[in-house]
């Protein structure tokens, strides 16, 4: 793309890996070093060499990862650059996609996500999703946020665990006196909440998130943004956003994807990893210097 | 390469445009005049039947058997409707998850092209082929007989209209469902088949109006009967209505036309009733699902 770096991949990169992060062979023993070194061992998620397919078009390119745990990760870049995509494979909602192809390994928790014993409903049981649009069902609002507790059998104490989630999501307080109306009813902000409710409802491992404010106004996106904040801990976050101040602003780590050009078919792929705030004030790659700094994109 | 002569001269209609504005106004006229007719239609057949059929009704007519009531019709016309719907509806709604929610494109395609050839089945086929797979087997004429050439003539109707509907549920209500991590049934029971049911209500309905009026079928299945007597059971031939007005008109007695007349008139007001109470149904479950 732009950039003076002609050489496609960063020449930090270690040997053997196409694309190696940043962030992993990071072991400054800096400020953050400490909170680094206990968490690289605790990857939710570790993607090798990940490519993904879409028939014959190659969407994603060689990207490996490790996503730890009980962060915030943002994934940004341009669009178009698979950033999307590779959220998606990391609870296979891919594998409807007419033509969905990945090569390379996903690991969760160290297992294969597509072996083929694994289960698609017991992968998105664990690890939960919030889209892009709000998208609530045309249930009350108690509903919305009981329905899966109660089809997977967590039935005792539901009123509780719809409390708990409401308040989780920072809903609970406009909701309370109107669970039983419709929650086609609220405003675009509060389904996204609901939708966070809902997912969160059901105590998943990991929540990944579609670029969940992109629909909303600013102060819903504050308020989506401050509730990250209080959920970070408790679950492992990945986040997809276009909106790089936001990504600055919620996430531990940050991973910027760009279109690679230097094949004959353009494909997504990841140009760095690393702590948000190296990220975003001296990135090792020239294109994401160029992207931060609103050169591109 | 301007086309107007004069660029200054009034602004008449000049050319060919005069004679395209023609066209363009018969096409209007032809249009509206179409859809007038349609409703001409309707309205000449239930002013006539109205206006004939009045006269026949009565309490007496309605709930007493024959000679003087058509009870035993109505009830039966509704006893066989009811099962026929009864199997048509659970495979008609199957049959459109299929199409919607687990078939692939090609399947998808056969299978909607089988519904559309069923649906032009002519009727009289079906009686047929309905008389020599139940009627005569069990040896005599039936209820149930007549209910499952209705079933089949409404199966697809219910099928069509159903999957219709259920194209029209977003994608991104199954997504959220699968997301959260439940199985697949449960996310057609829980999410998609609740956002889909006004839909199929006001299909099964439209179904039922046309089945309650086949008459060719019946006439294999259930045209041999008593109709002096109130009955339920399924497997002897029951009175029905179209069968009975079939018969009234047939006999060349003025009493029989009036009566032919009335059970027409509570036909149409069955089937119009049937298809109000459907869409009030339908505009309830969407108002209380959007406020």
């Amino acid at each position: 793309m732009s950039g003076p770096g002609a050489t496609p991949r960063g020449a930090p990169a270690a040997p053997g890996s196409r694309i190696r992060i940043q962030g992993d062979t990071h072991p400054s023993p800096g400020a953050n070093g400490r909170v680094h070194r206990s968490l690289a061992s605790e990857a939710v998620f570790e993607a090798r060499d990940v490519s993904v397919f879409y028939g014959r078009k190659k969407a994603l390119a060689g990207v490996s990862l490790r996503i730890p745990r009980a962060q915030i990760t943002a994934l940004i870049g341009p669009s178009g650059c698979g950033k999307t995509t590779f959220l998606r494979s990391l609870n296979r909602m891919n594998d409807s996609v007419a033509g969905f192809r990945l090569d390379g390994q996903i690991l969760y928790h160290g297992h294969d996500m597509y072996a083929s014993n694994v289960d698609r409903v017991e992968v998105r049981r664990r690890i939960g999703m919030v889209f892009q649009k709000p998208n609530p069902f045309a249930k009350s609002i108690y509903d919305n946020v009981a329905w899966a507790p109660r089809n997977l059998g967590m039935k005792h104490g539901l009123d509780e665990r719809v409390e708990t989630a409401l308040r989780g999501a920072a809903l609970w307080e406009e909701v309370k006196d109107r669970l039983k109306n419709s929650a086609l009813g609220l405003s675009g902000g509060q389904q996204q909440r609901l939708c966070i409710a809902r997912a969160i409802a059901i105590e998943p491992d990991v929540l990944l998130l579609d670029e969940p404010a992109s629909a909303l106004d600013p102060i819903a996106t504050a308020s989506i943004e401050e509730l990250m904040h209080g959920l970070k801990g408790r679950f492992t976050i990945v986040i997809v956003t276009h909106n790089m101040q936001q990504a600055a602003r919620v996430a531990d780590r940050t991973a910027f994807f760009s279109l690679d050009v230097a094949h004959a078919e353009p494909s997504g792929t990841l140009i760095e990893f690393a702590d948000t705030e190296k990220i975003f004030s001296h990135p090792d790659d020239p294109r994401t210097r160029d992207y931060v700094s609103g050169r591109f994109g | 390469m301007s086309g107007i002569p004069d660029p200054s001269a009034p602004l008449t209609p000049t050319g060919n445009l005069r004679r395209r504005q023609v066209f363009s106004k018969v096409a209007e006229y032809g249009a509206t005049a179409a859809a007038v007719l349609a409703i001409a239609v309707l309205g000449i057949v239930v002013y006539t039947v109205l206006a004939r059929g009045a006269k026949a009704l009565s309490l007496d007519f309605v709930f007493t058997a024959a000679p003087s009531g058509v009870g035993p019709e109505l009830l039966g016309t509704s006893v066989i409707v009811l099962i026929s719907t009864a199997i048509a509806m659970p495979l008609g709604v199957l049959i459109a998850l299929f199409l919607s929610e687990y078939s692939g494109n090609r399947a998808a395609g056969a299978v909607r092209g089988t519904l559309d050839l069923m649906n032009g089945l002519p009727s009289i086929i079906i009686g047929l082929f309905i008389f020599g797979l139940v009627v005569k087997p069990m040896q005599q004429q039936s209820a149930f007989a007549a209910s499952v050439a209705l079933a089949i003539i409404e199966l697809p109707l219910i099928a069509r209209g159903s999957q219709e509907i259920l194209l029209l549920v977003p994608d991104s209500m199954r997504e959220a469902a699968e997301a959260l991590g439940v199985a697949r049934w449960r996310s057609v029971l829980g999410v998609i088949l609740p956002s889909a049911l006004g839909g199929i209500v006001t299909s099964t309905v439209l179904a039922v109006a046309r089945a309650a009026g086949e008459t060719a079928p019946l006439i294999f299945a259930s045209s041999v009967f008593d109709s002096r007597h109130f009955s339920l059971n399924p497997f002897e031939a029951l009175p029905n209505v179209p069968v009975m007005i079939y018969t009234l008109s047939e006999e060349g007695n003025p009493e029989g036309f009036t009566q032919a007349w009335g059970l027409s008139l509570l036909l149409v007001s069955m089937i119009l009733f049937a298809s109000l109470g459907a869409r009030a149904l339908l505009a309830r479950s969407k108002r209380r699902m959007s406020s």
